[in-house]
């Protein structure tokens, strides 16, 4: 059976939710990952929090979004994917969970000890997401062992297999940069500084991870049971935008470097996608177990209907969501005697 | 699999289930109720510019943001676990179940996120009209996020507009609108959305109270106090009549749910309503206090209707379905039900006595009714929680009434994984718990700036938040 116009067009649009997903909450991922790095005295790190603040709650709803869409349009993928990640998933709930609830309350405590150990749990918290999806979506690929009626038979420790543990290496590492490009464009002063002296370091490394997991997908996606369409030009790209990076924050070209990565992540995305099609999950026990698009799809009524859900209030979130951005546009000054110089500038 | 070890998976996974969603469900009434409360009371101070609306607003938005927190986190996990601990009720039911849900992230959960950090964050950045608005459009974000869950929801009690693919055994979607027009979705939304109103405005109604003590705010917490006890007493007036109508909508949907609500065993004509039974509920009653007719007239309009009772719809569904028991744990649905019930009298009746006080001009002085108003608070949260226990376990042994069993719903995983992920919620939800309640308590009893005050004391106040401007959190 071939996969119809409307099951197409499902499957891409759940790409986008992912990719909007790990653009938006990649960088909030990012900077709670940096927070112990680059922020010294708690001004700073409530600096950074607030970087965040008023959008990462939007940014998650992405995720949100992504799981009901993919339960309405694949019912299968969502219940074969969910209940075979079992145990991972439970690790990256309780990471969200405790990660939303720090942003929230670090805050309404006075001592030290209350902040710094929300900033420990926002740390862990951005940093075992960011790994995890990307440990997610490497197993989706690279294949789990399902059998015939779709069953994981496997355990935890079968999801963590060497090209999954580096498609997490590069999320988190895409993220990182991503986090840290964000920043220099909502900070100022001495903080934005520190901010990208910290993301000269790891663009190199970003850009070797990242080299070494577009390689790694090449030779994955050429295998048995693929389709054998390897995309060629999308990851390509995705790794030049990413390499130019170190270039670009020479130049001071923040923005730009900010965009690029952005561009990668939904390149990567898109990567993962065509490497799936036309299935959602590959079965390592045989081939022919592995879940395809059309087996997964719900009915051509349901997905319709979702269609024309989606047309019409997608352009109305994307909006909303724009125009908060457009409202929280200013950078973030700390009161230091030597910031007031620049504390009106625009992100560029 | 294991027999004895499958049935362990399913009895683990009903537990994490039950406790991760009634943990859910604490905060979800609170964030809806507030969120209207404070928009309310927002609106209240454009258009009037009292100031004590004002500090009302800032008051009762740090509790409003405190619970809100936590009710968005659990809320994630309430979406994954369909698959997760789910995964073949996922398969049966996604072309009709997981529409409401990815429609209820697209048009509500973003609408809530993002104006709500727009509300938190603009303040002084947005015009006070873009200010209000934000607050609105979040609370109706809050709003339309239940409409769709319990859309989803009312479908597992009642399934409507569906057919059966007997080549994938999945339920497949033909009408859209009547799952979106279902009657007892209908019901169970407007009665949802009543107990939200009342559990917040009894919330706010007690801390209002707690805080009137304090003479130099005394006044803006009696306004407070006035704006409460008016939608508690209204919410919970429409709550007692809505609650008839549900009622009855159950009677005819699911006969067995009432039937075991009332411990009924035999079908009854003039059917006597219970209130109080001492004893064993199927033959050994002690004690019972019972309104004869009551629960004929209620259920059907007639004096004399004829209520079906457990062991002949035992019978009517083993002829329907096949052999098996039907009838769901009659203790848990008989006090569950008189639980709820209970408070949502209760309530009424403490609205009622604090009107009347509000019109004898004796509401801020009376020391019993205040002291009742602050014992009643967490009254709302018991009744919310025993009112979603009747309705999910009344509905058992079926997840999806008629059509699937809870045993051919859950996923094919080890007890021991959903042992390990049973704790570990329990354990994350207690720690969570307790942050929070010292978090509303420490905010509930906080002293606020009372009006005129930091003029009098001639120096502007210091205040961290001020100072650095853009830092909120």
């Amino acid at each position: 059976m071939h996969v119809s116009g409307v099951q197409l067009f499902w499957f891409i649009l759940i790409g986008l939710l992912w990719a909007g997903y790990f653009f938006l909450e990649g960088f909030d991922f990012g900077v709670g990952m940096l927070m112990p790095f680059v922020a010294k005295t708690d001004l700073e790190r409530r600096a950074l929090v607030n970087a965040i603040g008023p959008t990462w709650d939007g940014n998650e709803v992405w995720l949100i979004v992504a799981g009901g869409a993919t339960f309405a349009a694949f019912p299968l993928w969502y219940s074969t994917m969910f209940s075979s990640f079992y145990l991972a998933l439970f690790v990256l709930l309780v990471a969200l969970i405790i990660r939303g609830v720090a942003f929230e309350y670090r805050g309404k405590g006075n001592s030290n000890n209350w902040k710094r150990n929300w900033d420990r749990v926002i740390f862990f918290g951005s940093l075992v997401p960011a790994f995890l999806w990307g440990v997610a979506f490497g197993d989706l690929i690279y294949g789990i062992p399902l059998n015939a009626s779709g069953t994981f038979t496997g355990n935890f420790f079968d999801l963590l297999q060497p090209y999954a543990l580096v498609t997490g290496l590069a999320t988190t590492a895409v993220f990182l940069l991503h986090g840290a490009l964000f920043l220099s464009l909502k900070l100022t002063g001495d903080l934005k500084d520190e901010v990208i002296k910290t993301l000269k370091k790891v663009a190199p490394v970003t850009t070797v991870v990242l080299l070494i997991f577009l390689a790694w997908t090449y030779f994955v996606a050429r295998g048995d049971g693929h389709s054998g369409d390897v995309p060629g030009f999308i990851p390509v790209a995705a790794f030049l935008m990413v390499a130019s990076v170190s270039w670009l924050a020479r130049e001071k070209l923040f923005g730009w470097a900010f965009i690029f990565t952005g561009a990668a992540i939904v390149a990567i995305t898109a990567t993962i996608f065509m490497t799936l099609y036309p299935d959602v999950m590959m079965s390592s026990t045989a081939t022919r177990y592995s879940l395809s698009i059309v087996r997964a799809a719900s009915q051509p009524y349901t997905l319709h209907v979702m269609t024309v859900v989606a047309l019409i209030f997608t352009p109305f979130v994307l909006a909303y969501q724009a125009w908060s951005y457009w409202i929280f546009r200013k950078r973030i000054t700390l009161p230091t005697p030597d910031s007031s110089t620049n504390a009106e500038k625009d992100p560029t | 699999m294991d027999p004895i070890f499958g049935n362990l998976t399913l009895l683990l996974s009903r537990w994490q289930f039950a406790t991760t969603t009634i943990y859910h469900f604490l905060f979800v009434p609170v964030t809806i109720g507030l969120s209207v409360l404070v928009a309310i009371l927002q609106s209240a101070h454009l258009k009037t510019r009292d100031p004590r609306y004002e500090r009302l607003v800032s008051f009762f938005g740090k509790l409003f943001l405190i619970n809100f927190a936590i009710g968005v986190v659990t809320g994630i996990v309430q979406e994954f676990q369909f698959g997760m601990n789910w995964s073949q009720y996922s398969t049966f039911v996604g072309n009709i179940f997981g529409p409401p849900l990815a429609i209820e992230g697209l048009l509500a959960f973003f609408m809530e996120s993002t104006f709500l950090g727009i509300w938190i964050f603009g303040k002084g950045r947005v015009s006070e009209r873009i200010h209000l608005l934000s607050i609105w459009m979040a609370s109706l974000g809050t709003v339309l996020s239940a409409a769709f869950i319990l859309a989803a929801n009312s479908w597992m009690q009642h399934p409507v507009g569906y057919s059966i693919d007997k080549a994938t055994n999945q339920a497949i979607m033909t009408n859209f609108w009547a799952i979106l027009t279902n009657p007892l979705f209908l019901v169970t939304l407007f009665h949802t959305l009543l107990a939200a109103a009342m559990t917040a405005a009894a919330l706010m109604l007690g801390i209002s109270f707690y805080q009137m003590k304090r003479s130099a705010t005394k006044e803006v917490f009696a306004l407070g106090a006035r704006v409460a006890l008016i939608v508690m007493f209204v919410s919970s007036l429409a709550m007692a009549l809505d609650g008839h109508v549900q009622g009855q909508v159950m009677v005819k949907d699911q006969p067995m749910k009432m039937a075991a609500g009332e411990a009924l065993y035999n079908t009854a004509k003039g059917a006597s309503e219970s209130i109080l039974t001492i004893g064993n509920l199927k033959d050994k009653v002690i004690f019972q206090v019972g309104l004869p007719h009551v629960l004929s007239l209620l259920a059907t309009d007639r004096w004399n209707g004829t209520v079906q009772g457990i062991n002949q719809l035992q019978a009517k569904y083993e002829k329907e379905y096949g052999k098996g028991n039907y009838v769901p744990v009659v203790w848990l649905d008989y006090w569950s039900f008189r639980i709820m019930a209970g408070i949502g009298v209760a309530i009424l009746a403490l609205g009622a006595w604090g009107m009347y006080l509000m019109r004898k001009k004796r509401l801020d002085d009376s020391k019993w009714f205040r002291r009742a108003a602050i014992a009643a608070m967490p009254l709302p949260f018991i009744a919310n929680t025993t009112g979603w226990i009747f309705q999910e376990t009344g509905r058992q042994p079926w997840v999806v009434y008629g059509l699937l069993k809870t045993s051919q719903a859950v996923s094919h995983l080890s007890a021991l994984d959903v042992g390990i992920t049973l704790v570990g919620f329990t354990l994350l939800y207690g720690v969570l718990a307790t942050v929070d309640l010292s978090l509303m308590f420490r905010y509930a009893k906080k002293e606020i700036q009372a009006i005129g005050e930091s003029a009098e004391a001639g120096e502007p106040r210091h205040d961290e938040e001020e100072e650095l401007g853009s830092l909120i959190y």
